[in-house]
Parts: structure tokens; sequence; C-alpha cells
């Protein structure tokens, strides 16, 4: 897919591996997470969920709701990017054995239950250094990733690293310019500058962000941090093409996938009204 | 990625604040070409910080030997941190940066970032675990009364590896008016050439009242390593004096150099207490200061170069020599340069220096409760 194509639809990219790369009905396939061919939606929505047991079936839940693509984080046991709320839920994940191979375990099994939906999972460093950078890339590609975020590794270090960039309201432009050249398929916005967790409004930083970030790629932009009511959803994807929803999803996740796929539907029907 | 000592350093950070790192880098290399920084630096320490601070001949304390010792525990605040907060501070005010934040263990350097910020009129947060806060209740105290807002960290081990990680979560939040004060010679780059820079002075003065008072280099010198930066200051002054051997001293429960392996912990690669898929293992050790499963980078680069050899002490070693050197030499240490004081006695060289890094008054009761 050309990056002309992907900013004409700003669909989750690029497509799980072993799909009809590119083609308009596995666009439509992808961005509704079903067997229908419809137009493209117009704004995506990616749900950040903790690997664990229940991990598969949350995943699940939340693309029946409207999830277009599914972070699954790693944990870590100090991430620093992380608020309370996703840091508590990675110590439950440690306590419960979720070390690398049992994550990329859990990544296979989320990924036979959904074929299609780009899955992309979300760490830090010390799992990688550990684990070998490059294998760890490609041993989660193989396990069924479609790319990779690692929260503590700037732009331009280990390329050889494929992954979305991150870039954040204090990111000069030479700094955006270097992510968006080497980001894989779409950029992570965060919106302010701050570690995830719900806030009560949207980051006024976001209106800044996109349009310095737009005038330097036409790949799809996706705002996250901060972002955790149907309203900020909506208010955030009026400026960027999707939005990233980590801290409340894991929160609802607690409450089982009934709940998750609830909640994330409400998301859906902000983004598409 | 560009690190800093051979394989170990770097910047592992989420992107908001590799901007203020490249900042700070940038205000750190004009401070450093700017001889009015280091004017001020040096009239301050010597009018404010006490410096140059003494070098004591320590008779009783270790028969047979001619063991000197460096006593930043006489300088204002008791120990070695002010150097580092000083210096960091007249930077944060280069860099128009009014609010400071810290993190700490034993509290030294919540102490001296909290004095300094009084000094300069600066608003100052610092973060401590809950169980650091129990265990050195009289920094608590002090840093109270110096007008800092000392916020408690009650998740994980509650002690320095969280503080830390609590601090740069801060810093993240707060970055546009904030500098993160940080006390030893971890975290991202430029950090551990900064504070190294700043504690160089202990080896440097160290150095030069050796050769006035023996007319030689000492054969061996020794301090403790938590994150290092006592360490690194003294051996900063000697690194380059091969025939001075170089011994870093780590609690037996936090070898981070005895028995960790690569790994990256609050924004640099090092010697880590981790386990095989990189989670950060829990250091333990009696000495809140060096109670830390990460050590600065620079440390496992002179470990593997072969320049500094790293050992370990027990807790009940540690505690040994601080009794013995209260009673041998009336002089109360801080627990963490204790642990370098027990590897004292069986060292073949005979003329020895170690760093004493702080005074022993916050550990009172936790000696005495043993």
């Amino acid at each position: 897919m050309s990056e002309q194509e992907a900013a004409a639809g700003p669909i989750p990219n690029p497509l799980p591996p072993g799909g009809n790369q590119g083609s308009e009905e596995t666009r439509a396939d992808v961005s509704r997470g079903r067997g229908e061919t419809v137009a493209v939606r117009p704004k995506a929505l990616a749900v950040y969920l903790m690997c664990g047991p229940e991990a598969p079936a949350l995943a699940e839940a939340a693309v029946q709701g409207g999830a277009d693509l599914v972070e699954l984080g790693f944990p870590f046991s100090d991430p620093l990017a992380d608020g309370p709320v996703i840091r508590r839920a990675a110590e439950r994940a440690l306590g419960q054995g979720m070390r690398t191979g049992p994550c990329l375990e859990c990544l296979a099994a989320t990924r036979e239950r959904l074929p299609d939906t780009p899955l992309v999972p979300m760490t830090y460093s010390s799992l990688l250094e550990a684990y070998g950078w490059e294998r760890f890339g490609s041993d989660a590609r193989s396990a069924g990733a479609t790319s990779l975020i690692v929260a503590d590794l700037p732009a331009a270090e280990r390329p050889e690293v494929r992954r979305v960039q991150l870039v954040a309201p204090t990111s000069t432009d030479e700094r955006l310019a270097v992510a968006a050249a080497s980001t894989e398929g779409w950029l992570y916005l965060v919106t302010l500058t701050g570690t995830t967790g719900a806030r009560s409004e949207l980051s006024p930083a976001l209106a800044g962000l996109v349009a310095r970030a737009r005038e330097r790629t036409d790949l799809p932009l996706y705002a996250g941090f901060g972002i955790s009511t149907p309203d900020q959803a909506r208010a955030a994807a009026e400026l960027a093409d999707g939005v990233v929803v980590g801290t409340r999803a894991v929160e609802v996740a607690e409450e089982g996938p009934a709940a998750l796929e609830k909640y994330v539907a409400s998301l859906r029907g902000a983004l598409d009204s | 990625m560009e690190l800093t000592y051979g394989e170990y350093g770097g910047r592992f950070v989420p992107e908001t604040l590799v901007p203020a790192l490249d900042e700070l880098e940038a205000g750190w290399k004009e401070a450093l070409g700017d001889p009015a920084y280091r004017t001020e630096l040096d009239d301050l320490s010597r009018s404010y910080g006490g410096r140059p601070t003494p070098l004591t001949l320590a008779e009783r304390f270790a028969p047979g030997k001619r063991l000197y010792l460096k006593r930043e525990d006489l300088l204002h605040t008791g120990a070695h941190k002010l150097n580092n907060a000083l210096g960091q501070a007249l930077l944060a005010l280069r860099l128009g940066k009014r609010r400071i934040v810290a993190e700490t263990g034993a509290g030294q350097h919540g102490v001296a970032t909290a004095t300094v910020c009084a000094r300069f009129g600066l608003d100052c947060v610092v973060y401590m675990g809950s169980e650091d806060m129990r265990r050195q209740r009289p920094n608590l105290e002090r840093m109270a009364l110096l007008g800092a807002e000392v916020r408690p960290v009650e998740f994980g081990t509650r002690t320095l590896k969280e503080a830390t990680s609590e601090a740069i979560r801060d810093w993240i939040t707060n970055v546009e008016d904030t500098h993160y004060l940080i006390g030893s010679c971890v975290g991202p780059s430029p950090y551990p050439e900064i504070v190294r820079e700043l504690q160089s002075v202990i080896g440097c003065e160290a150095r030069e009242q050796m050769l006035a008072a023996e007319g030689r280099l000492p054969e061996v010198a020794l301090a403790c390593v938590g994150g290092g930066s006592n360490a690194i200051g003294l051996f900063a002054g000697l690194v380059d004096d091969a025939e001075v051997r170089l011994v870093g001293v780590e609690a037996g429960g936090a070898a981070s150099l005895g028995s960790g392996r690569p790994a990256v912990l609050h924004g640099s690669r090092s010697s880590v207490l981790a386990d095989e898929d990189g989670q950060v293992l829990d250091a333990e050790s009696i000495s809140a200061g060096l109670d830390y499963p990460g050590v600065g980078p620079e440390h496992p680069f002179l470990r593997d170069s072969g320049r500094a050899e790293y050992v370990g002490a027990t807790d009940e070693e540690a505690l040994d020599a601080f009794r013995r050197l209260a009673r041998t030499e009336g002089i109360l240490p801080a627990l963490e340069p204790s642990h370098a004081l027990a590897r004292v006695a069986e060292l073949e060289e005979e003329l020895v220096l170690v760093c004493l890094s702080g005074r022993g008054d916050k550990d009172l009761a936790e000696v005495s409760a043993r």
C-alpha cells in the first residue's frame, strides 16, 4: 500500500501478516473486523490490553465492540511511561508469570482468535535487551504481531527494530521528521507531557502536534495518552486519524469481556457519529 | 545508539524527555565552557559547602595500614551529595528551571537537594520510598525543615528504585519548568557524565592531599557503590594513575556489578540485578543508599576493562565496621561507606584511601535496633 492510499483512508496499517495486503476488500474487512465489505471507517480505534490469561478473549471482545487494532502490553517491572493503572496491571501480570515467552504465547493465541486485526505488542527496552533486539522483533512477528511499540526507545535509536514511533508535544520538528520517516504504518501521537492515564480534559497540546506531524507525513496519526471517554475520543479524532485508549480499557477489562465490548462500542459510536 | 561508556549508558527514555535531555546536554556543555559557572561553583563549594574536605589519617582502625579517610562526611549536609546538588542547581538556574524534583534513598541526596533549593529559592519535590522514610527518619525531618515537599512512594519495594521511577514520571509530566536533579551517576545521558564531573572534586582533592601527606599516591582507593557517585568521584581523580588499584564495595544483597547482567533501568543500559527476561529484581540492604538494583553505567565499563574491581560486604560486616570506626577513631560513618571500611583489613596494600562519603547520624536508629 502506498502512503497516499493510507492517508486517504486512515486505517490500521500495516495489515496483519498473511492478509491480502493492500486490497480494498481487505482494508474494509480489517476496519470492520468481520467479514463484511463496507466503506472504510473514517477514524481508527486502537485498544490497549495487558497480556494475561484473559487477554485473547478480551481482545476479541474489544474487536466485537469496534476496535480496529489491539495493542498488547508486555509488562515490565519499571514502566517509566506508565501511570498507576497500567503500572499496577503490569505488576499483576508479572505476578501471574507473564514474562516474554508467555506474552508471545498470549500474542499467538490472540492472533488465532483475530486473524485479521492488527496486533501490536507494546513494551520497554529491557525486555528486548534481554531477549535480543532483532530476535524479539522477528519472534513477535512470527507470533502474529503486526508491528511493535517500545515506549522507552526514542526514534532513531535501534533502527533495525521496525516499530511504530511515538512523538510528543515536546518533540522538536527535527525529531518529528525522524520519527515520521522511520515509523511503521502509523505515527503514535502522545497527546500530553506525562504518563499514561485518564485525564479530565483532552490535552490542548494535541492540535498543535497534529498540525506539525501532518506537515511531515501522510501516514495515519493516532492520538493516545489521556483519552478515556467517548467525548474525548470524538474530540481527538476530529484532529487525528484515530485514537488509542489504554488505561480506561485496562480498568474496564477487569470487569470482563462483556463490559469491555460495551465500553469499546461506546467509543466506536462516538467516533462514527 | 551512541552509548557513552563502551556498551553501557545511552538514553532509553520516553520521547517526551528526549528534547529535555538535549537541552540539558547543551546547557551543561555551555556551563562547562563558562569560567563564571566554575568560579561560582568553586566559591559556593568553599564558602557554603566547606570544601576542601580534610583527609584524615585513621591510625587505630586498621593496625598495620596507613589508612586515610576522605572526609565527605564533613561537607555541609553531611555527605558528598552536596557536590552534585550545588552544581546541578546552578545548572538549573542557567536553564531557567525554577522547580526541582529529586529521588532519595538514604535521604542524603534529598537533604542536599532541599538545601540547595532553599539556598536558591527553588521549589523542591523529593520522592522517597515509604520503607526508606521509616528507616531514615531524621533526614525526612530535615527535608521538611528545609522547605521541601517529600512525596512517599508506596509501591514495589518502597525504596530507591521506585522513588527514582516516580521522580522520572514527575519530570515527564512537568518537563517544561522542572529540572530533574538526579542524585547518582545513573540515568540517561548526560546525567552520568554530569554527576561524575561534579563529584570528581572528591578524587582530585584526595589525590593532592595524599601527595602532600605521604609524598606518594595511595596503593589502593576504595569507595562504596550503590548508584556509584562517590566511587566515580573518587575514581575520577585517580583513574589515570594506573598504579592505583580502584575497588568499589557493593552491599551483598545489592551487587549490581557482582551478580547483575546487562539490562535497561532508569534510562540507561548498565549492569542490573535482573532476571533472564530483563525484569528488574529487588535489591536488599541495611543501607538505604546502597539498596538499589542498578548502578551508573561507567562502573561496568571500568569493571569490564579491568581498571576497577568490585567486591561485596554483608550487612553484618558493614555494621561491624561502623562500630569499629566509632570506637577507634571517634567518627560515626554512614552505613554506606561502612561497607568500604569493612574491606580494608584484608587488603594486601599498606597505603589505603577510603572515601568516607557521609556521616552516620541518620543511621543510629537502624544500628541500635540490631
